[in-house]
């Protein structure tokens, strides 16, 4: 790292290299049985330099001559965006919890028994569901330096532990799943094992709805794969300042319902998606997104920041080429009712597990349209079944600009997202008929 | 504890017969069923826009590799970008293979080929220098731009080349380079906080003049992003939809190639007596298939990520289920032929069972012949994307409209249909005489996203189809 950065100071104003290097080791189930022990290394670097005021980018898995990547940076460079930002100069970094020693005791025996014990637990209840499980355990090494000084890196732990059920009976089909993941090697299968039954239990039987305006329930699962695209992406300081976002002119503004926070927090203690520096170098923080109903702040990356006369909020992340603006962990703050009496509240209505498709519609807008994928019906207080072959569409500001309550528990979902359950009072169901 | 600093340049490469011996060396002696190495050369270059910035113009190489073995039906599988570590990577991967196999291999059989199979290119994307693709896209960028009512803009180009050395314990030794294509555009409009957008994706097998000459519809996508602002939503509920070339492609892609993927079926009893051979899915007229033989398309290839030659599959003939698309080791559990549809997309992944090009054979009647006795339907035009669980998909209109009267109507919001497989290939009621491939955008499946693939199909239309909306 240190001969690219040489290399390239010596051509350009400013460069950063980040080096990213992973050891990643799934075990995969499939069909109630072990499968598949995989083991992946891999190394990534790259290198961002600023030259006549543009920025230049390269970047290169596995090893790379110094020469080449600097070369191919340096290509790119004249027809770059012009840098409105420094790298960050030395800074004093959080002490964020991201690396459990534990995670090498783990051995790949453990992680079998695992996946084997989950498995049994959820077949026993159900004997005829076919399981899909994985177990992964993973250290990643972030490592950045820039010509200004700046330096910054962490090592991360990362366990998860997924799994996805199938039952069929006759030409349907009932998909239940959970995952959780953490820094932490965490052996206890229950917690997966008692979502994936519950899930069970409450769509044994299957009843149809009507196609009309019913009040719905989003849980965990209901709300991360419905409304948080839509949301993450009106909250994204891109977006804001290309004027994309239909918040663009809401900061500080009411916009969403009294009782409604949400966070941006990457200084959680061992959660796998929170780091003491972004992938720019720099120091992560807890960003409140919006605040009792108010949009409060968006997330920024250095240059976005800078393009929207405002600071880096510590989002800069990269998914393969250069930084942008992304959200770390997200928490939605919780209210406090509880599921059960948000579900005694309803005479007809859905509970929202897992729709399908949702990320498809316009969600610039707002918008959001999906195929619920599993579902609950309510009648009189009661969850009766499952609910099939319906679709749900709804824009996330008018259900959450009045919500009709907060659940008093939250749970973690995809590794990102901490939520309750969301009750909204009324949303197009559209169902087939018969 | 920082690790990461790691500072060893000694680069390898590809070419010549060194790392061909290297390969067959490290091969030599083992005591697995099958054990298969890909090693992968590739560089990229990524031009992305939003609005006036151009906001990323960079460069990416790659240099990696896999080993894969299978002991008593058990995998095991390494991947790194060290090729000097070879050696150690394969007894890795036979070492977990034998953790977790404890029956019989079931892999089918392929002949021991040799081969080295050049890229299929037209006008070379890394021939072309970054100025005049620049100049381009600025071109596309200013006729979104200067629409009345646009907002901003998002361009994101990508071209990659990648060479893929296949070897394996059976003797197959095979070199494949493939030049990749691909173009979103996509235009967004605003007005009194409402955001409207409409996208255009393409691409190609190694033509960079797919990217070329779009003026005229990249002024049209902005002008509908401007007319969706005033355009009402559907109303939810179910109805004949009319479907475009574009969007039934991938209405297929979902509806029905992603249940056509053995690996779904392969271990599950209950699945493979629901998709039996023979069993009856749609009417006479309808035909599905898949096929990385048909030339030229973006998901075409003359050998999959196993070795195995690829094929052209019927999966639906006539309305029945005639094959499924197969990976070596599901044809021989299943006990059907190979088909060569194995792919990972790239050195970091096992190759799983994928679609290729896949799409619905040309009918017989015209557009007007589709419409002309709708009393009140939907057209849907174009597509954002689509999902499926199996059972059960959705997929995305960018365009829609009312049918009135056997007429095409008032513009419509972008909607979302949604189906059930079962059910829905049954209720194509008629299929046009235009088919037409689309070649944007790319497949997602686990973890493996995005695979280049291509879709199409002729218009069709479909009796009660879920459409969601307010």
């Amino acid at each position: 790292m240190e001969d690219i950065l040489s290399q390239a100071k010596k051509v350009a104003e400013q460069a950063e290299v980040f080096q990213v290097s992973s050891k990643v080791t799934p075990v995969y189930f499939e069909a109630n049985r072990l499968k598949q022990i995989q083991d992946k290394e891999s190394t990534r670097t790259a290198l961002r330099l600023i030259k006549g005021g543009k920025v230049g980018f390269a970047q290169a898995s596995g090893s790379v001559e110094p020469k080449t990547l600097v070369e191919m940076a340096l290509e790119t460079c004249q027809f770059g965006m012009p840098a409105k930002f420094d790298f960050p100069n030395p800074r004093v970094y959080p002490k964020i919890d991201t690396f459990d020693l534990q995670i090498d005791a783990l051995t790949i025996d453990d992680m079998v028994e695992l996946g084997e014990q989950l498995i049994a637990n959820i077949r026993q209840h159900t004997s005829d569901i076919l399981c899909e499980a994985s177990i992964s355990r993973g250290i990643a090494s972030v490592h950045i330096i820039n010509s200004e000084g700046g330096e910054a890196g962490y090592n991360k732990s990362i366990f998860s532990l997924s799994f996805e059920g199938v039952l069929i009976k006759d030409e349907d089909m009932l998909f239940v799943g959970d995952s959780h993941s953490s820094c932490h090697p965490v052996l206890d299968f229950r917690p997966v094992a008692e979502e994936v039954i519950k899930q069970l239990e409450l769509a044994r039987r299957n009843v149809s709805i009507s196609t009309k305006q019913l009040p719905v329930i989003f849980t965990p699962h209901g709300v991360a794969s419905s409304l948080i695209a839509p949301l993450v992406s009106a909250l994204n300081g891109k977006l804001v300042f290309d004027g994309a976002s239909p918040m663009k002119d809401k900061l500080g503004k009411q916009v969403f319902d009294k009782n409604f926070s949400l966070w941006d927090d990457s200084t959680l203690p061992y959660q796998v998606a929170s780091y003491p520096c972004d992938d720019e170098g720099v120091p992560s923080q807890r960003t409140p997104l919006i605040d009792n109903g108010a949009v409060s702040h968006f997330f920024y990356d250095l240059q976005t920041a800078a393009l929207a006369n405002t600071k880096s909020t510590g989002n800069g992340s990269r998914h393969g080429g250069l930084p942008a603006p992304s959200p770390s962990s997200l928490v939605m703050v919780k209210g406090d009712t509880s599921f059960r009496d948000m579900v005694i509240d309803i005479k007809e209505g859905l509970v929202v597990e897992f729709l399908i498709g949702a990320e498809q519609g316009n969600i610039l807008n707002g918008d959001f349209s999906g195929n619920v994928l599993l579902g609950y019906k309510i009648e009189n207080g009661e969850i009766t079944g499952r609910v099939k072959d319906t679709m749900v569409a709804g824009n996330v500001y008018q259900i959450l600009k009045r919500l009709e309550a907060i659940g008093d528990e939250s749970r973690w979902v995809e590794g990102f997202l901490l939520t309750p359950c969301l009750y909204c009072s009324s949303l197009s169901v559209a169902s087939k008929a018969g | 504890l920082l690790s990461a600093a790691i500072t060893g340049y000694n680069t390898w490469t590809l070419e010549g017969e060194k790392m061909q011996d290297k390969i067959a060396d490290s091969l030599k002696g083992r005591d697995a069923d099958y054990i298969e190495i890909r090693l992968e050369e590739s560089k990229a270059t990524r031009i992305v826009y939003r609005g006036n910035r151009l906001e990323e113009i960079g460069r990416t190489s790659s240099l990696g590799g896999n080993v894969r073995a299978l002991v008593k039906g058990g995998w095991g599988f390494a991947s790194f970008n060290e090729a000097n570590k070879l050696r150690d990577k394969v007894e890795l991967a036979i070492n977990q293979a034998r953790l977790v196999g404890k029956e019989t291999s079931k892999f089918s059989q392929s002949k021991p080929l040799t081969d080295v199979v050049a890229a299929e290119v037209e006008k070379n994307p890394i021939t072309v220098p970054l100025a005049s693709k620049k100049k381009l896209f600025d071109e596309y960028n200013d006729i979104i731009l200067s629409t009345p009512k646009i907002q901003t803009s998002s361009i994101g180009y990508s071209d990659s080349q990648r060479k893929v050395t296949f070897a394996n314990s059976e003797g197959t030794y095979i070199e494949q380079t493939k030049v990749d294509v691909s173009l979103r555009l996509a235009a967004i409009a605003s007005e009194d906080g409402q955001v409207q957008q409409v996208g255009l994706s393409l691409g190609s097998q190694g033509d960079f003049s797919t990217a070329e000459g779009l003026q005229e519809q990249v002024k049209q996508m902005a002008q509908r992003a401007v007319e969706l602002l005033s355009a009402p939503q559907a109303k939810g509920g179910e109805y004949i939809v009319v479907l475009d070339p574009v969007l039934a492609g991938v209405f297929v892609h979902e509806a029905f190639g992603h249940l056509s993927e053995a690996d779904h079926v392969y271990e599950n009893k209950r699945l493979q007596e629901i998709m039996v051979l023979g069993r009856k899915f749609g009417d006479k007229h309808l035909n599905i298939v898949d096929g990385a033989t048909v030339p030229g398309l973006r998901g075409s290839y003359k050998y999959d990520d196993e070795g195995v030659p690829a094929s052209k599959t019927y999966l639906i003939r006539e309305g029945i289920l005639e094959s499924r698309l197969h990976s070596r080791e599901t044809a021989a559990i299943m006990g059907e032929k190979p088909t060569g549809n194995a792919r990972a997309i790239n050195y970091l992944f096992p190759p799983i069972v994928r679609m290729t090009n896949t799409y619905i054979e040309s009918g017989t009647l015209s557009f007007e012949d589709i419409i002309g006795d709708i009393k009140e339907g939907i057209y849907a035009k174009d597509w954002y994307g689509g999902t499926t669980s199996l059972e059960m998909f959705t997929f995305s209109a960018a365009e829609a409209y009312m049918i009135r009267n056997g007429k095409i109507a008032e513009l419509l919001r972008p909607v979302v249909l949604s189906g059930n497989v079962f059910v829905t290939l049954g209720n194509i009621d008629a299929i046009g005489n235009d088919l037409q491939m689309n070649q944007g955008g790319g497949c997602g499946k686990r973890e493996q996203s995005p695979l280049p693939v291509s879709n199409g199909s002729p218009h069709i239309r479909i009796r009660r189809c879920l459409v969601g909306g307010s």
